[in-house]
């Protein structure tokens, strides 16, 4: 009786780990194993053999190729040399960064963790930045990690204001509101493939819908997937169209929940609409924001299927995501590359999210505290 | 009592014995080889390929009982996903058609079924009716065989025979000509819609079946000495042969058509060129056997009775490998020239084929085995070569030989013996190239070569750069996978022993 009291009590105490080992168990084999075994297959080389492959360690080659081999035009770009310009919008970032450095050195409110972390990030930042200048000079062209970027930071701005807009306006009264918004939600509901083949049918040239209409204009014989700019345009429009309504319906819940008093209150006292969307709305919603621009981020560092279909990643390399970078590599059996490629995916990914989630994020939030 | 146990014993019998006989009766030749048996066939994403595979599917379990399944993924993802499968030991695919240069990847680990004896005592199949070449170099590998051809693949000049006609101009026979009647042609309406068409269309996407059209063009300019010279590398030291005036004089080609082709080219694939020359938009294409066929569908085609075929054109002036400069073509350096014309057909892909994963059970690789040679043998075969939608082009000696399938499938005798003509051509020709059959060969043409190529076409780098490109992954490649072992493979799959 004593001893069944005891188990039951055990029982009573461990049931809480008792019921998420399980999850734990599931997630550590499909989550973190898998990301253990590609760490290792980033220093290996993959290798057929009788019955099966083999892996054969190589140190850290795959990265040395992708950094400074023959796959560094890939990865990072073509480079040219930086012009004066360049070296100054490089000096005042990084000038910048040494102001906030200081700064939060001499609050004395950052830990040594707190400025390790800033420093790594303003190092990483700070690198893309540099990058980014030496890739888009005369005769240089940018690989997939500046591209990737460019996806991320143009899109999930875009994606923003659009879905910051269309929730405001749907959060009116206005006539017809619901359909609005269920038509606003649809292409969040079809297959990132299905919205790559269906932009690849509207932007066709030859017999795309929008071609009398090009034609009409004198651009019946402009192509934009010849053109690398234009090229990773109409991606960018693809993905917006596909992500702006996950925004929008988070941020039309935010602002559909902001007090209405504060609201109310400030119209009686003779604000107007963009002062009170500036003091009233925004500081509401911001935390919410700031969040979902988060896991848009997160998104937005994995996009593959857009480029993938609608250009194959050409005109050249113009439209090739980090991605679809490593799944090209991966399906020529240079899997230690494809997994080089991946896990400098997660460092910039990492390096970047964390940023935003410390600077922006926790600090929304902060101010969201009574 | 033992009388009644007697009787109904013998009752009981011969109901059993009549419900035998009556199931052998009523059920004739239904006692089916593969009754119950599944088999799973991998190919890529058709319509081509995958539709013969799927509409002949039904009629051959009615024959042996075995259902197939067929599954099917993009070209690109094909060559990973077949040995995914098949190199972790998943084999969830029991067999695939595929491209026969990716045999020696998949043969080596032995992954692939050997059919040596099985197509030997196959008398339905008639491997001596298949072409030479499928029958020694697609189907098999080191002596044995692995592969069951299901098509025969060359890249070929098609023109429009009208339009031809229309400038006063002769069928290409160097790429300085079919340059020449691009230029003619280009800007001018060739289906009669009133608007101005091209006058070349190449396939020329990234990612894609575009890979192979430089080698078509460059292959000219490269081999002039027969088969066994060689146009990938150097037989003695495996050199790249890309950085060199040949291959540059390839490029100058393939960027020139670009001038008279439609604008978004680069991001067109053969799917999209075989469209746009059916239906009467260009002058030119560059292409594989598929538009013979496609040419003469009245529910698609523009220009039935418009299309003429020719082995692709060549170059009066090859690279000397000596020297490393182009040089004259004479009796010496070009011994296969015609009208001093060094013309070297491109056996690209060389043809989808059939084989099986060895770890699949034994009924089942009796079963794919059983499928593949059905689709191949002349009942099929002769009809599925006439139809475009199909993907399969002829391969066997009798669909060269037999003109009938051609005219009831709505060929003109014409068409048909210039379409016919080119194949045999290309088949007949001691200067013929083969395609790249060394260890991961899709990772030679399908990543460095097809990289470089569009890069060079979207302007990030020049020719120079281009062939550096493909030159250093090569050698790189080469390295990787040791330069002696792969010289070994190389030398062998074109007969320079």
């Amino acid at each position: 009786m004593r001893q069944h009291q005891s188990f039951a009590e055990w029982i009573d105490r461990a049931a809480g780990q008792i019921m998420i080992w399980p999850a734990v168990l599931i997630l550590l084999a499909f989550s973190i194993f898998p990301l253990l075994v590609s760490a290792y297959l980033t220093v290996t080389r993959f290798r057929l053999a009788p019955g099966g492959f083999e892996l054969r360690y190589v140190g850290w080659l795959n990265f040395k190729k992708l950094l400074f081999g023959s796959q560094q035009y890939h990865l990072l770009g073509t480079f040219s040399a930086l012009t004066a310009t360049d070296w100054l919008i490089f000096a005042l970032a990084a000038g910048t960064a040494a102001w906030l450095f200081v700064g939060a050195v001499r609050s004395g409110t950052v830990g040594t963790v707190g400025l390790i972390g800033r420093l790594i990030a303003a190092a990483v930042l700070l690198a893309l930045l540099l990058l980014a200048l030496a890739v888009t000079g005369d005769g240089a062209f940018p690989g997939t990690l500046v591209v990737t970027v460019f996806y991320v930071l143009a899109g999930v701005s875009v994606q923003f204001l659009l879905g910051l807009g269309l929730a405001l306006l749907c959060a009116q009264r206005i006539l017809g509101r619901s359909v609005f918004r269920v038509v606003f939600f649809i292409p969040l509901t079809v297959t990132p493939v299905g919205i790559a083949y269906l932009f690849r049918m509207l932007a066709d040239v030859g017999k795309g819908p929008l071609t009398p209409l090009l034609a009409a204009f004198g651009l019946g014989e402009v192509s934009w997937a010849a053109d690398p700019w234009s090229a990773r345009l109409v991606v960018l429009i693809g993905d917006t169209w596909q992500w702006t309504p996950f925004l929008f319906l988070i941020l039309l819940a935010a602002v559909e929940n902001q007090p209405r008093d504060q609201v109310e209150a400030a119209r009686l006292d003779g604000a107007g609409d963009w002062q009170v969307f500036r003091d009233v709305t925004w500081p509401a919603i911001a935390p919410v924001a700031a969040t979902v621009v988060l896991i848009r981020l997160i998104e937005a560092f994995k996009i593959i299927d857009l480029p993938n279909i609608l250009t194959n990643g050409g005109p050249g390399i113009a439209t090739e995501s980090l991605t679809l970078h490593a799944f090209i590599a991966w399906r020529t059996q240079d899997l230690g590359g494809s997994a080089a490629v991946g896990y400098t995916l997660l460092a910039v990914a990492v390096v970047c999210c964390v940023s935003f989630f410390h600077f922006v994020v926790r600090r929304a939030r902060a101010h969201e505290r009574p | 009592m033992l009388h009644r146990v007697r009787k109904t014993g013998s009752r009981l019998a011969a109901y059993v014995l009549g419900g035998v006989a009556a199931l052998a009766v009523i059920t004739p030749g239904q006692a089916q080889e593969f009754e119950g048996v599944s088999i799973d066939v991998m190919t890529f994403t058709g319509p081509q390929i995958a539709e013969p595979l799927q509409r002949r599917a039904p009629d051959f379990a009615a024959l042996n009982g075995a259902e197939v399944n067929v599954i099917t993924v993009p070209f690109s993802d094909l060559y990973t996903k077949l040995l995914t499968d098949w190199a972790t030991g998943t084999n969830s695919v029991d067999a695939a058609v595929f491209a026969p240069q990716w045999m020696v990847d998949y043969v080596g680990p032995g992954f692939l079924q050997d059919i040596t004896d099985w197509v030997a005592a196959d008398e339905a199949l008639q491997v001596d009716d298949i072409a030479p070449f499928f029958r020694e170099f697609s189907q098999q590998y080191g002596g044995r065989t692995y592969l069951v051809t299901l098509d025969g693949d060359f890249q070929m000049v098609y023109y429009r025979t009208d339009v031809l006609a229309e400038l006063g101009l002769e069928p290409p026979e160097t790429w300085a000509d079919y340059v020449a009647i691009a230029a003619a042609a280009h800007g001018n309406d060739l289906n009669g819609d009133g608007s101005a068409d091209y006058g070349s269309c190449i396939a020329k996407k990234r990612n894609a079946q575009s890979y192979w059209m430089i080698t078509s063009i460059a292959a000219g300019y490269l081999q002039s000495q027969g088969t066994s010279q060689g146009a990938f590398f150097d037989t003695d030291d495996m050199t790249p042969l890309v950085d060199n005036p040949a291959f540059e004089a390839a490029l100058d080609v393939y960027l020139e058509t670009t001038q008279f082709a439609p604008p978004d080219e680069t991001n067109l694939d053969v799917g999209d060129t075989r469209a746009l020359f059916t239906t009467g938009r260009c002058a030119l294409t560059l292409d594989w056997g598929d538009i013979g066929t496609l040419a003469i569908d009245p529910e698609t085609s523009q220009v039935i009775d418009k299309v003429g075929a020719v082995m692709l054109p060549g170059s009066r002036q090859v690279l000397d490998r000596d020297s490393g400069e182009m040089v004259e073509c004479d009796s010496e350096i070009c011994p296969h020239a015609v009208n001093g014309v060094n013309r070297a057909p491109f056996a690209a892909f060389g043809g989808w084929s059939g084989g099986i994963n060895a770890a699949a059970d034994d009924q089942v690789k009796r079963a794919a085995y059983a499928f593949f040679s059905y689709m191949s043998q002349p009942a099929q075969s002769n009809h599925d070569v006439t139809v475009g939608i199909t993907g399969f082009n002829p391969y066997r000696i009798s669909q060269f030989e037999t003109l009938d399938n051609w005219l009831a499938a709505g060929m003109s005798e014409t068409a048909a013996d210039s379409y016919l003509g080119a194949i045999k051509d290309s088949l007949n020709s001691p200067n013929m190239v083969l395609d790249l059959r060394i260890p991961r060969n899709q990772a030679y043409q399908q990543v460095v070569l097809d990289t470089a190529i569009a890069r060079l076409l979207a302007g990030e780098i020049d020719k120079a750069q281009a062939m550096q490109a493909i030159a250093a992954g090569w050698s790189e490649l080469n390295e990787e996978e040791g330069t002696d072992a792969q010289l070994a493979f190389y030398r062998a799959s074109i007969g320079a022993d």
